[in-house]
């Protein structure tokens, strides 16, 4: 029962477009003061989406390993930048990039590799038109569970120090010190792939599922794809959240398990 | 016998101090001279040089949780890590003599944390300290919070600690209670200890 994608017109987008703009007006009409803001990111996402509809459409011409390659370094440099924006505390140096970089590139790229090497099989294995939508989603998902965890774990650190310390002092190693504090910033890096998982379907349409359905895929396939994207989803976030949490705490301890709030950015003491 | 040699830390120096069995030394000075500073360094809290040894026993010879078994730190803040007052204690049954010298009753064992006094929860550091039997005590304003009442009991808990064969390191703004428990005192002044 697939059935060819109904095409879309620009004039059907500006159409739809048209939604914004009410909402800009009715932001100005109750001075909300979010008007710019709105507009900005619109327009960013425009720009940024027909970008990247352009590289995928020569990506998929070219064949190139790469040209694939250079875009998933692109991908994986501007999540990392992203991990770093959300951190109300940072790690001194560059840890808490480093940290959050490469954990998550190990685990979006594991899984996705995975999934190439196994459920999927495309031939080349890298085929871009299936090794960059899955990256990206692993590095999207990835990512929020690492900066969720990752500031999670800074902040209850500094705000519970006392805790952490009185323990340190009475002689307990670091991993038990930190024990609670580390569980706490992994159900907090989890929580949102937990969410989405158990309201699927019933809340909401997962948005890829919705987008194949419409572009006439039959929803049995596109469910099957939807749970794939999910289960590989769970693992990369669960493989991120927990080295990036986990290397985080041995940065804020030491070899003496001493609790080292000094290697925390702008918090002398 | 607790043996500090060329001990520095941030703001720290301690060129040579020995602690006899049985000895409270009493560091003095106004806030922020180092005090505190000086209490972390030798329970190795903070990164620091030089030697710290207890009976001959170097630190750097055991791990850090092994160190700070024997030798013990009790901060001016205590902290809490679960909901009740029994979950701190390694050995709840065993510390109920401490716990009532200290003016508490055993019930206090099943209070919830957040009941407790910035006092109470002083006293309650202290005898979790004791808890663990520490060879060494660092105590950083043991009596800061505390009224009269309340400082005579630690006080006789510290004194009983000592005539045991403990050894106590302490930190006080009070010349009345180091001349009270400290056999020597010596001040504090820019992180220098000048004995």
């Amino acid at each position: 029962m697939t059935t060819e994608a109904i095409p879309l017109a620009p004039l059907d987008l500006a159409l739809a477009a048209l939604l914004l703009v009410i909402n800009g007006a009715l932001s100005v009409w109750l001075k909300l003061g979010i008007t710019k803001a709105q507009a900005i990111a619109a327009t960013r996402m425009v720009v940024q989406l027909l970008l990247v509809g352009l590289v995928l459409k020569a990506l998929f011409a070219h064949q190139s390993p790469w040209l694939t390659l250079t875009v998933v370094v692109v991908m994986v440099g501007f999540a990392g930048y992203e991990i770093m924006s959300r951190q109300e505390r940072k790690l001194t140096g560059l840890w808490s990039y480093g940290i959050g970089v490469t954990t998550m590139t190990f685990a979006a790229v594991s899984v996705t590799v995975l999934a190439l090497s196994t459920q999927l099989r495309p031939d080349p294995w890298w085929d871009a038109r299936y090794a960059i939508p899955l990256l990206g989603m692993m590095l999207g998902n990835a990512m929020t569970g690492i900066s969720l965890g990752l500031n999670n774990l800074l902040n209850a650190v500094t705000r519970d120090r006392w805790a952490v310390e009185a323990q340190i002092a009475l002689g307990y190693p670091r991993h038990v010190a930190m024990r609670p504090f580390i569980r706490r910033a992994l159900r907090n890096a989890l929580m949102p792939s937990i969410n989405s998982m158990s309201a699927s379907g019933l809340v909401f349409l997962p948005g890829m599922m919705t987008g194949q359905i419409l572009a006439g895929l039959d929803p049995i396939e596109a469910v099957k794809y939807q749970l794939l994207v999910m289960f590989l989803i769970g693992g990369a976030t669960g493989i991120g959240s927990v080295t990036a949490i986990y290397a985080a705490v041995g940065r804020v301890t030491d070899g003496r398990h001493r609790l080292r709030l000094d290697r925390i950015a702008d918090l002398d003491n | 016998m607790l043996t500090i040699r060329n001990l520095r830390a941030r703001h720290v120096a301690v060129d040579a101090l020995d602690l006899q069995d049985g000895e409270c030394f009493a560091v003095m000075g106004p806030s922020g001279s180092g005090k505190s500073l000086m209490l972390r360094a030798v329970a190795d809290l903070d990164p620091t040089e030089g030697e710290v040894a207890v009976d001959g026993r170097e630190r750097m010879s055991m791990t850090g949780p092994e160190w700070r078994r024997q030798v013990m730190y009790v901060g001016p803040e205590s902290g809490w890590w679960e909901d009740r007052v029994a979950a701190h204690f390694e050995d709840p049954d065993s510390v109920v003599g401490v716990l009532q010298r200290l003016g508490f009753r055993p019930e206090t064992l099943n209070w919830p944390v957040s009941r407790l006094s910035t006092g109470e929860r002083q006293r309650l550091a202290i005898a979790r300290a004791f808890d663990r039997g520490p060879r060494v005590l660092l105590m950083d304003e043991p009596t800061g919070a505390l009224d009269q009442q309340s400082t005579a009991m630690v006080e006789g808990v510290i004194h009983d600690f000592l005539m045991d064969g403990g050894i106590v390191l302490m930190a006080t703004h009070e010349k009345a209670q180091a001349t009270r428990l400290g056999t020597r005192s010596a001040m504090m002044t820019d992180g220098r200890l000048v004995t």
